[in-house]
C-alpha cells in the first residue's frame, strides 16, 4: 500500500447514487419531450424561448451569487437550468426576448435567490416569475401561437381551449356549443392547441412522468392527488350542469394541468415532505384550481393554486408527520392488556 | 431482478435497499492460522469495562479468564491464545479510542482441560436454566451482530415481563457482510441446539429465526432440519436494510412495536444473533468461552474474499495479508459493515467480539462527495425505519437546541445511517444527529 493516510469518517461509508446534480438531470431529461412537441407544434420560437430563458436564469443566478452574495456560483446543481426551462415551458412562444430577460430576473431574483437560493425559497421560482409576466404584461402573456401555424418566429395568434370556454360562458353560449369549436380529444391528448410553450401535450408530459417515477425522483402522490382530485370535483359540476360546466376530461387535458401536476407541484423545495404531506398538498391544489377555473375570472388556475399551496407547505410539514415507529401505542397497550389477562388467567 | 409470487415479511417504517455485494458469500469459513500476538482490549462489550486479572509475565491458557466483568452488565474476557502476557496498557481499537488491553505473545496451543473441542454435536441440553445463564456469562458471550450486548443480560428477563417469542436474527442485512450466512450454511444443527438452550433459559414456546431471501441456501438448510420441530419456525424476509435491527426484525415477524425508550422484553420478545447462538451452544454444551468468531474480509479489489474464523485480538493486519494483501487502491477500512461499521486508522486494531466484517474500499470511494444545500426531497423521512425526521434533528442539532430534538425522538435514533445514505444532497445527517445524542447525553450528566 502506498504511503496515503486511511479515511477515517463516521458511518454510513457507501451511498446513493441519486444526487442533486443527477437528480435536475433527471427532471430535465423529463422535460424533453414535451419541449420537442412545442417545437413540433409551435416551430423555432419553442427552441428560442426556451434557450433564452435558461440563459439569462444561469446568467442571473451566477452573478447574483458572485456579485451581490459574494459566495461560489450556485449553478452547477443545474436548478437555474430548470427553473429557466419551466418558465419558458409557461410562457407563449412569441414572447420578446425583454420580457423574458424581466421574468427569469424575477424568477431567480426573487422567487430563488433573495431567499438564498437553491433549497431556501417557499415558492416554486418559476411560477413566481409566470405569475409577475402574467399581471404585468397581460397581452403579451395571452396571445398564443397557433399550433402548428409555423416555423419562422413571427406567429399567428389563436385562443386557447380554456380562453374560448371562459369568454363564450361569459357571452352566454352553452358548453356544448363551445365545444363545436374546440380541437378533438385526441389533439388535446396529443397537444396540437394552443396555450403555452410546454403545457400542451399530456402525452408528452406523461412521458416525462414516468420516466422520473421510474428513476424515484419523485413519487406518485403529488400528481396522482392533484388529478384525481380536479377530476373528481369537475365531473360533480358536470353532472350537475353539462350546459354551464366542461367535462373532466376536458379540464384535465387543457390548459397547464398536466404540467403543474407533474413538473411544477412536484418541486421537492416548495412541496411538502411527507408522503400524507403530499397528498394534502396536492388535494388542496386541485380543489384551488378547480374553483379558479369554473367561478374565477383567470380561464386558468394552476399556477395560482400552486403557490397559494406553496405558502401552506410548512403548516402542512408540521401537521402532517410521518407515523413514528413504537408511537402506535394502542397497539401496544392491547397487547400488554391480553398479556396482563393470560398471566392473571394462569394460576 | 426475477419475479417472485409472493412478497416476504418485512418491516413496515422506512428502510432502503443498498446494493448487498455479498461477495463471500460462496467461500468456506477457514480457521485463520494462529497469529504471534493478539490485544485483548478489556471492553469489548456495551457496559463497564472488565477487571484485569493476570500480571505481565503470567503465563496464559487458551480459555483462561484474564478479566472478569465487572457489575452485572459487563463481560469475561479470555486469552484466545496461549502464551506469555506481554504489556497491559492502552491501545487504540477499532471504535477510535483508546482502551486498556491486555497483549499475549503466542506459545504453542495449548487449551484448557475443561473445554471439549472436538465437533461432536451434543444435543442433550443438562443445565437447568440458571445454570445456563450464568455459563454464558462466564463464557463471556455477547451479541455478535455488532453491538456487543452481554448475552446473559437479555436472558434475565426483568421482574413483571412476561417474554413469549425468541428471535434468532440471520438477517445480516449489511452489504458484504457474509459472516453469519456462512455460520448458519455450516452449523445449522449446532444453531438449533443453541436456540433449545436460549428457549430453555427463557422458558418460551416459540422462536422464529428469520433470514432474509437472498440467502435462500440457509432458510433451506433450516427449513430440512426443522420439519419436526413444532416450535421453532423459519421465515423468509424481503432484502431491507435495517432488517437487522433488533426492533425492525421484530416488527417484519411479529408485527409489534417497542414502545419508544422501551426493551424488546416489553412485547414479549428477545432478539439474539444467529452468531450468538452458535457461541452459546458452545459455551453451555463444549464449555468453550467466548475466544474465536467468524469475520468477513472483503471489498471490490480484496483479491480472495473470505470468511476466516479468527482468534479475538488478532491484529487486522493478519486477515488482510490472508485474504491476498492489501490492494494498491484502498481509501478506507471498515471494521463491520458499510452502513454501520467504524473506518479505522490502522491496521494493528484488533478483531474483537463485536467485530463482523473487515471491509476495504478503494480510494475512488472513501472520501465523501460534494454536499448542497437540503432540497426538500423527503428522502430521509421516507427512509428512516425509526419514522423520524431526520433533516429535522440535522437542523436542531446543529443549532445546539437539543432539548427541541429530544421532543422530536432524537434518542430514538438507531444510527443505521439510512438518512445519509439516501440524501441526494449528501448532507452529513446521521453525523449531526450523533453530535445532538451526545449533546443530550451531556445535558443529563451535568
Amino acid at each position: 500500500m502506498s504511503a496515503d493516510l486511511l479515511t477515517v469518517s463516521p458511518s454510513p461509508h457507501i451511498h446513493t447514487d441519486l444526487t442533486v446534480p443527477q437528480i435536475m438531470r433527471g427532471v430535465i431529461i423529463a422535460m424533453i419531450p414535451a419541449l420537442l412537441f412545442s417545437v413540433y407544434n409551435f416551430g423555432l420560437g419553442a427552441v428560442y424561448v426556451t434557450l433564452l430563458a435558461i440563459l439569462f436564469c444561469v446568467v442571473i443566478e451566477y452573478a447574483i451569487a458572485r456579485y451581490l452574495l459574494k459566495r461560489p456560483a450556485s449553478i452547477y446543481d443545474g436548478s437555474a437550468i430548470i427553473t429557466g426551462m419551466l418558465l419558458a415551458f409557461n410562457v407563449p412562444t412569441n414572447l420578446p426576448w425583454h420580457i423574458i430577460l424581466i421574468g427569469s430576473a424575477v424568477a431567480i431574483g426573487i422567487g430563488k435567490m433573495s431567499f438564498g437560493g437553491l433549497g431556501n425559497n417557499p415558492f416554486n421560482p418559476a411560477l413566481v416569475g409566470r405569475v409577475f409576466l402574467l399581471l404585468s404584461f397581460p397581452v403579451e402573456m395571452t396571445s398564443w401561437p397557433k399550433a402548428g401555424a409555423t416555423w419562422s418566429l413571427d406567429a399567428v395568434t389563436s385562443a386557447t381551449p380554456l380562453g374560448i370556454l371562459k369568454d363564450g360562458l361569459r357571452a352566454g353560449d352553452t358548453v356544448p356549443e363551445l365545444m363545436n369549436q374546440m380541437p378533438s380529444y385526441t389533439d388535446f391528448f396529443f397537444g396540437l392547441q394552443g396555450g403555452s410553450l410546454g403545457e400542451m401535450s399530456a402525452f408528452a408530459i406523461l412521458l416525462g412522468l414516468i420516466y422520473m417515477l421510474y428513476r424515484k425522483i419523485i413519487t406518485w402522490h403529488i400528481p396522482v392527488s392533484m388529478l384525481a382530485t380536479i377530476l373528481l370535483m369537475t365531473g360533480i359540476f358536470w353532472l350537475i350542469d353539462p350546459t354551464r360546466f366542461a367535462n373532466p376530461v376536458f379540464h384535465l387535458l387543457t390548459g397547464g394541468i398536466m404540467l403543474g401536476a407533474v413538473f411544477m407541484a412536484t418541486d421537492y423545495v416548495t412541496s411538502p415532505f411527507t408522503h400524507r404531506g403530499m397528498i394534502i398538498f396536492g388535494v388542496g391544489i386541485g380543489v384551488l384550481t378547480v374553483v379558479i377555473r369554473l367561478f374565477g375570472s383567470y380561464p386558468e388556475g394552476v399556477s395560482f393554486a400552486i403557490l397559494i399551496m406553496n405558502a401552506f407547505v410548512p403548516l402542512i410539514n408540521s401537521y402532517a408527520k410521518q407515523p413514528r415507529y413504537g408511537s402506535k401505542s394502542q397497539r401496544h397497550k392491547a397487547y400488554q392488556e391480553k398479556l396482563e389477562k393470560e398471566v392473571k388467567a394462569t394460576p | 431482478m426475477a419475479m417472485r409470487l409472493h412478497k416476504h415479511k418485512t418491516f413496515k417504517t422506512g428502510g432502503i435497499h443498498p446494493h448487498d455485494n455479498k461477495l463471500s458469500a460462496q467461500v468456506a469459513i477457514t480457521p485463520l492460522p494462529l497469529p504471534k500476538m493478539v490485544t485483548i482490549p478489556i471492553i469489548q462489550h456495551i457496559g463497564a469495562p472488565a477487571k484485569i486479572v493476570v500480571n505481565r509475565g503470567d503465563m496464559v491458557k487458551t480459555g483462561q479468564i484474564i478479566a472478569t466483568h465487572e457489575g452485572f452488565v459487563s463481560s469475561n474476557i479470555h486469552a484466545s491464545v496461549s502464551g506469555r502476557v506481554g504489556v497491559i496498557e492502552e491501545v487504540m481499537d477499532s471504535t477510535g479510542f483508546k482502551h486498556m488491553a491486555i497483549t499475549i505473545r503466542v506459545k504453542g496451543d495449548d487449551w484448557e482441560e475443561t473445554i471439549d473441542r472436538s465437533d461432536t454435536l451434543i444435543e442433550e441440553i443438562k443445565l437447568t436454566p440458571k445454570e445456563i445463564v450464568s455459563r454464558i456469562m462466564e463464557a463471556g458471550v455477547v451479541g455478535m451482530g455488532g453491538a456487543a450486548f452481554p448475552s446473559h443480560v437479555k436472558l434475565s428477563v426483568p421482574e413483571g415481563k412476561h417474554v413469549d417469542h425468541l428471535l434468532i436474527n440471520g438477517v445480516e442485512c449489511e452489504p458484504y457482510l457474509t459472516a453469519d450466512h456462512r455460520v448458519m450454511l455450516e452449523k445449522p444443527k449446532e444453531i438449533i441446539v443453541g436456540i433449545k438452550i436460549l428457549m430453555k433459559a427463557l422458558g418460551v414456546q416459540k422462536t422464529i429465526i428469520g433470514i432474509e431471501y437472498n440467502k435462500a441456501d440457509a432458510i433451506e438448510i433450516f427449513q430440512q432440519l426443522l420439519k419436526n420441530e413444532k416450535h421453532i419456525g423459519v421465515e423468509a424476509l424481503e432484502v431491507q436494510y435495517p432488517q437487522g435491527g433488533e426492533k425492525q426484525l421484530i416488527q417484519a415477524l411479529l408485527n409489534r412495536e417497542v414502545p419508544s425508550g422501551g426493551l424488546p422484553a416489553d412485547v414479549g420478545v428477545i432478539v439474539h444473533n444467529v452468531g450468538t447462538t452458535f457461541a452459546v451452544y458452545e459455551a453451555v454444551q463444549k464449555n468453550k468461552p467466548l475466544l474465536e468468531r467468524v469475520v468477513t474480509v472483503t471489498g471490490k479489489s480484496v483479491k480472495q474474499p473470505s470468511n476466516f474464523l479468527v482468534r479475538i485480538g488478532t491484529p487486522v493486519i493478519d486477515l488482510l495479508i490472508a485474504a491476498g494483501g492489501v490492494p494498491e487502491d484502498t481509501g478506507k477500512i471498515v471494521s463491520g459493515g458499510p452502513m454501520m461499521g467504524k473506518a479505522i486508522a490502522d491496521l494493528d486494531v484488533p478483531v474483537a467480539k463485536g467485530t463482523s466484517g473487515i471491509l476495504l474500499i478503494p480510494k475512488d470511494e472513501a472520501s465523501r462527495s460534494e454536499t448542497y444545500n437540503c432540497v426538500h426531497c423527503g428522502k430521509c423521512i421516507e427512509a428512516c425505519p425509526m419514522g423520524l425526521e431526520p433533516y429535522r434533528l440535522l437542523i436542531m442539532s446543529k443549532k445546539g437546541n437539543s432539548q427541541r430534538a429530544k421532543e422530536e425522538h432524537i434518542l430514538d435514533c438507531i444510527e443505521c445511517g439510512s438518512c445519509s445514505f439516501v440524501c441526494p444532497s449528501n448532507r452529513p445527517i446521521l453525523d449531526y444527529i450523533r453530535l445532538g445524542k451526545t449533546q443530550l447525553k451531556k445535558q443529563k450528566s451535568v
